[in-house]
């Protein structure tokens, strides 16, 4: 059915590229995926795109500038190190490199040119950003690679075949040239065994659906598939259980608790809503497996999502399969 | 609902029945619900308070869009069938193209020869489906649009909008100045007219850099790319006072009395952080904030505490076999399950507590969490019924 076989080495990616639906907490995934990836002592990079802090915010330190920066180290050794990456620093960047433009650059950035160049053709942003993220991912330090993994923190499913398809964004514009060596070299990274596009959902309707459509889409642009990651699943209480009002009455009169009417019956109407809600997530947790991708399954933290929070997920994704070993 | 009745209530009937209210506008960040709400509100408007009402949609999901009889983009408002019309309102939808606004645009400025001149170049192409704001600036075209179709034309007592699922929820109000500052950018005098530029001071200031810049340009992108650009920048130039006039025009008709907005959130950490934003930045813009819909409530049968339930649920599992066995086992999970919803419960209010500090005065209505999505018309009937107070 798929040409990227079920279990094909996304194990064994460099880049990790997480998507999803907006509220579907991908940057949080994205998050624990570097942690869990720098376990065992690895160097990870968490990268984000798309100038909104989500990462200073989910970390909850000042935001960052554009650089690697240490932001943390999971409890079993490793360091994960973030970069937000910014299309303007990245073209000058691209310019020092090709044209050591200097001062000059800072010039350009002063007269708002940058600004107007990665305006007028929004594909050549996307290649400068994605041209970043792969500079991270091959970087080699001192004859090693600086980053076991580097985890991306991607535009949501809506925008991430146009993001990614970076050689037919430009390819109207620049037909020839760097821009275009640099659009294919990304490209060929994109549908390498070396990366992999995970994408976050809920068991919810419309998150469910974006996913299999984006799964279709990145899948005819031929990229890298990696995994679909439940997000916030809750454990299946009472999945086939029958609850009558008489054996509630009782369990809670032997449990000393109250059985009035008011008691009972509001209990009883959260398992009858419960119970359709878990219908509901059977369903579409059937329609994700008829996906050919790997599921995994990521637990819902009532107390919100903190450090401690992020390490349990990070946990959770290594016990499936993703570690840094 | 359980909760106590959040101070100050937010009426959404009186909003919905105000003949001076024209036009809805439904802004939060992505994945709160924002598109189902406007529908349900535009429903109650139609059905209710007799309204002939249209609903901008931008990005709906696919069942909600089908009950709605919106199968394909077509930019044309259409009928909603299945729609209760005896008050003497009705309901039109309309799914946003964003390629075929911005064209429609670039038609009423300019000539039909000159159009598909611009249709055709591939600087065009990428900045009418992928310049960074303009669904935004489309939308809210679409929506002055609409909103200038007088009612004995045919058009609407009352138009309610969704805004497009942004980066930031803010985008969609600061798209279409974006777009006049670009047209209007020193770049783009630039490249239109290098000769008549500011005059020989203008041009030292940028001196070498300039000159760097634009051999790089060339060197970069060929000199195909720079006659396309060139060719697209003139060809805007043409109709650049229509863009800002109507970018101007727009922003406007967001401020005015006739318009209401209302923050979509739910009561997660980053959808309420978004919203207070926006409220923010709507006062500082001074438009009109009706109120904030926190969508997704979460409510739990009252009198029983999360630690009484867990110290419970632990001791029921102690019981042993027997007559009881089954009844403790099937209790301790109800028990578990209401704890798990009481604690859900206490951390929505305390994240929703937030914007209600941060912002006193604006008036607050709670949908609670539905155990299944809606995509029907009597799905959409009772968010309507949920977002209004009594």
């Amino acid at each position: 059915m798929s040409q990227n076989g079920p279990s094909q080495g996304w194990q064994d990616a460099r880049l990790h590229i997480v998507t999803g639906k907006g509220g579907t907490g991908k940057t949080t995934v994205a998050a624990a995926m570097a942690l869990a990836l720098a376990s065992g002592g690895q160097r990870t990079l968490l990268v984000e795109v798309e100038g909104r802090q989500g990462l200073a915010q989910l970390f909850d330190v000042p935001p960052l500038p554009y650089g690697d920066r240490k932001i943390a180290v999971p409890p079993g050794g490793g360091e994960v190190y973030a970069l937000a990456v910014d299309a303007e620093e990245a073209l000058l960047e691209y310019l020092d490199m090709f044209y050591r433009l200097g001062r000059a650059g800072r010039m350009l950035k002063r007269f708002g040119a940058i600004d107007f160049a990665t305006t007028i053709a929004p594909g050549v942003r996307d290649v400068l950003l994605t041209g970043k993220v792969k500079e991270a991912t091959t970087r080699v330090e001192k004859g090693r690679r600086a980053y076991h993994a580097v985890v991306l923190d991607a535009p949501p499913t809506g925008r991430i075949s146009r993001f990614l398809n970076v050689t037919a964004e430009v390819a109207g514009l620049a037909k020839v040239g760097p821009i275009k060596s640099q659009a294919e070299g990304v490209a060929a990274l994109l549908r390498s065994p070396m990366a992999a596009v995970h994408i976050v959902t809920t068991l919810e309707e419309m998150p469910v659906q974006e996913t299999l459509d984006a799964v279709e889409d990145l899948r005819r642009l031929r990229f890298s598939l990696g995994t679909l990651i439940v997000n916030m699943t809750r454990p299946e209480l009472l999945a086939d259980a029958k609850v009558t009002r008489e054996s509630l009455s009782r369990g809670l009169a032997t449990a000393g608790l109250p059985t009035d009417q008011g008691t009972v019956g509001g209990l009883l109407r959260e398992v009858t809503e419960h119970q359709a809600q878990l219908r509901q997530e059977t369903r579409l947790r059937d329609e994700l497996w008829s996906g050919a991708r790997p599921v995994l399954e990521l637990p819902f933290l009532s107390d919100g999502i903190d450090l401690s929070g992020l390490f349990t997920l990070a946990e959770a994704l290594s016990e499936q399969g993703l570690h840094g070993h | 609902m359980s909760h106590d009745q959040p101070t100050p209530g937010l009426d959404l009937d009186a909003t919905l029945a105000d003949p001076g209210i024209r036009i809805v506008v439904c802004c939060g960040a992505g994945g709160v619900g924002k598109t189902t709400t406007a529908a349900a509100l535009a429903l109650r408007a139609a059905e209710r308070h007799g309204r002939r009402t249209v609903v901008l949609t931008i990005d709906p999901a696919r069942r909600l869009a089908q009950s709605m009889g919106l199968t394909e983009l077509d930019n044309t408002p259409r009928p909603v069938s299945g729609v209760d019309t005896a008050s003497g309102g009705g309901l039109d939808a309309m799914m946003l193209d964003m390629k075929r606004t911005f064209d429609d645009v670039v038609l009423t400025h300019t000539s039909r020869e000159q159009a598909e001149e611009i249709f055709a170049n591939p600087f065009y192409q990428a900045m009418s489906s992928t310049f960074a704001g303009t669904q935004e600036y489309m939308a809210m075209e679409k929506l002055s649009q609409l909103s200038e179709i007088d009612e004995d034309r045919g058009g609407w007592e009352l138009i309610v909008v969704d805004t497009p699922p942004s980066r930031s929820a803010l985008d969609f109000l600061d798209a279409p100045k974006r777009l006049a500052t670009f047209l209007d950018s020193r770049m783009l005098r630039i490249l239109l007219a290098p000769a008549r530029v500011g005059g020989a001071s203008m041009l030292r200031m940028f001196g070498a850099s300039l000159n760097l810049f634009g051999r790089a340009m060339h060197r970069i992108l060929g000199a195909q790319l720079l006659t396309d650009l060139s060719t697209f920048v003139a060809s805007l130039d043409s109709m650049f006072g229509g863009f800002a006039d109507r970018a101007a025009r727009t922003y406007q008709v967001l401020q005015a009395k006739q318009t209401a907005f209302l923050v979509v959130a739910t009561p997660e950490p980053d959808a309420i952080r978004e919203a207070g934003y926006f409220a923010g930045r709507l006062a500082e813009d001074r438009m009109p904030l009706a109120g904030l819909v926190l969508n997704r409530v979460h409510a739990a049968a009252p009198g029983l505490s999360a630690e009484r339930c867990l110290a419970a649920a632990e001791a029921l599992a102690q019981t042993g076999a027997g007559k009881q066995a089954g009844n403790a086992a099937v209790t301790a999970e109800v028990l578990l399950l209401h704890a798990e919803l009481v604690r859900q419960v206490r951390r929505e209010r305390r994240i929703a507590d937030r914007f209600r500090r941060a912002h006193p005065g604006v008036p607050v209505a709670e949908v609670p969490a539905l155990p299944e999505d809606v995509h029907d018309l009597d799905g959409l009937r009772a968010i309507g019924a949920a977002l209004v107070p009594g």
